[in-house]
């Protein structure tokens, strides 16, 4: 049997748009590839064990690193989630659980312009609110402004996650004899924990590398400091002060940082997955 | 209407005393009035069965008789549930409480999928108050011997509930709703979505647990409702037409509408 003009022409036509269709695919990977790999190729060579042990050193002194860099987005990081991850999971489980009361559609809505608002814009309110009635800088202002980021994105995760739980289980608890509450947090959320806990990744590792909102909160510090108190450097505000130096070697550490940054975000996530992932083991096997 | 009622509570009252009496309870969603009127006493010791066809408030009727019905929004309910006498929607009265009295299990297995099949078991002991609580280990084998699934399992307890299949499960579910020890259980068509053989297994569990509690099994299926229950009662359209012994129910039924269910002329 042969094929008519017509059958041909829809086979070359699904031909076409099927090779286009890669064609997106690809292009839309290559430029995160593209990323890591010139990374990789500008930054590798300068991480070493120095960089995460030793302190900056000054130009034409080899060596160095920037200990004092990684623990403050150590720092930051941890004080934003302490803020970020027990409102966001909150907020979300509420939306969840309320979705069409009339206070809930505005909260989504607000979270969803507190997400979409600048960085820098938060790096000023943080400022104003927590910078200068203190009188300086802080690890702390740092931290808050990171985590005012987290809430959105934790709420919105939460509550999409949330939202797959099936009513049946919500209802076998409730039949249980199981408050709302109750059902809520022992029931629904670890039921729902693995998505909540990628929200959470997602949104430490947004705000892991911010740099806009730290410039008017934790500020940056050349020395080492684990005071929530004091300002502190972070490997963003690191990499940017050394991209725009004059000096190659600074570049290298510049470049070193931004490596070292994915790196760290790619550790945490697998950190917590392998943590939840044994988690749901231990009643899988 | 009068002879319905005198029928529901002189004919086909059971030998045992009535352990739950829905005295004219309405229940529905919003303007929607799902049941009306349902006058229906519920034996100890007994198997009651509610048929009727998709839509005839089967299902609205058993999760009125645990305060299951107002989770879902809008809903209302109008009229007494006496459980012992007592109005379970009496104003003082804790829907979560009756919720501990009055145990039910769905029409799709619903095991807790981050729990093993022993912390399923023991889901509803752990929020008793803790001088209610009983030997967790003992209170398991207990729950689980009575819904007929120990032996299956008693190497397995700690393994997720999801690594049984769909019978096991719902035969899990049983256990855990037998756990806490209810007054009532309360059954939603309980083996809609399982094959012939968990659902013969189901079937012969139900029939052993009439000797330690009074339950309410709603069913799609006649044979099943003849096979198990001592009782049964036919709704249409949100009203009870009919109850009587299965027996005679399923032999020589009252009402015209009844025969023409049960003969298969509709529903």
């Amino acid at each position: 049997m042969k094929a008519t003009r017509l059958q041909l022409r829809r086979k070359l036509t699904g031909r076409i748009m099927g090779a286009l269709a890669y064609l997106a695919a690809a292009a839309a990977v290559l430029p995160l590839l593209l990323v890591f790999g010139y990374l990789l190729l500008k930054g590798a060579s300068s991480v070493n064990l120095d960089f995460f042990l030793h302190m900056p050193r000054p130009v034409g002194v080899p060596g160095g690193g920037m200990a004092n860099a990684i623990i403050g987005t150590l720092m930051l990081v941890g004080v934003a989630s302490l803020l970020g991850v027990p409102i966001g999971i909150g907020a979300g489980m509420y939306l969840a659980e309320h979705g069409n009361a009339p206070l809930a559609t505005s909260v989504r809505f607000l979270a969803d312009v507190l997400n979409g608002l600048p960085s820098i814009v938060i790096g000023i309110f943080a400022w104003q609110l927590l910078v200068r009635p203190v009188g300086h800088f802080s690890a702390a202002a740092g931290g808050i402004a990171l985590g005012l980021m987290m809430i959105p994105t934790v709420t919105r995760t939460t509550e999409e996650m949330v939202l797959t739980v099936p009513t049946a289980l919500r209802e076998a608890a409730l039949a249980l004899g199981y408050a709302r509450w109750r059902t809520a947090l022992r029931i629904v959320l670890p039921t729902a924990l693995g998505g909540v806990i990628t929200g959470v990744l997602i949104a430490v590792a947004r705000v892991a590398g911010e740099t806009a909102p730290l410039l008017f909160t934790s500020l940056g510090n050349q020395f080492w400091s684990v005071s929530l108190t004091q300002p502190i450097s972070a490997i963003p505000l690191q990499v940017f002060n050394y991209a725009i130096s004059a000096y190659d070697e600074l570049h290298a550490q510049a470049w070193a940082g931004a490596v070292v940054l994915i790196a760290l975000v790619l550790v945490i996530s697998l950190g917590a997955r392998a943590v939840v992932g044994r988690g749901f083991a231990r009643g899988n096997d | 209407m009068a002879t319905i009622e005198a029928r529901a509570l002189g004919a086909a009252a059971p030998a045992t005393p009535p352990r739950v009496r829905a005295g004219r309870l309405s229940a529905g969603f919003g303007p929607v009035t799902a049941i009306r009127d349902i006058t229906l006493d519920i034996a100890d010791r007994h198997i009651t069965a509610i048929i009727g066809p998709s839509g005839c408030g089967k299902s609205t009727f058993l999760r009125a008789l645990n305060r299951m019905h107002e989770t879902v929004p809008r809903a209302w309910a109008r009229g007494t549930v006496l459980l012992d006498e007592h109005d379970i929607y009496a104003d003082d009265v804790d829907a979560v409480a009756v919720r501990r009295l009055v145990g039910m299990v769905f029409q799709r297995p619903t095991a807790f999928p981050t729990m093993s099949i022993r912390q399923n078991v023991a889901a509803g002991l752990r929020i008793a108050p803790r001088e209610e609580r009983q030997h967790e280990e003992e209170a398991v084998e207990h729950a689980l011997r009575r819904a007929a699934l120990w032996d299956e399992v008693k190497d397995r307890l700690d393994d997720s509930a999801l690594a049984l299949s769909g019978g096991q499960q719902q035969r899990l579910c049983i256990a855990r709703a037998l756990a806490i020890e209810p007054e009532i259980l309360l059954l939603d068509e309980p083996t809609a979505s399982l094959d012939p053989i968990s659902t013969e297994k189901v079937e012969q569990l139900v029939h052993t647990l009439r000797e330690q509690v009074a339950v309410v099994i709603v069913t799609h299926n006649m044979q099943q409702a003849a096979r198990v229950s001592d009782t049964t009662a036919f709704f249409l359209s949100g009203e009870l037409v009919e109850v009587a012994p299965t027996r005679t129910m399923f032999t020589h039924p009252a009402d015209e509408r009844t025969e023409a269910y049960i003969t298969g002329r509709f529903g």
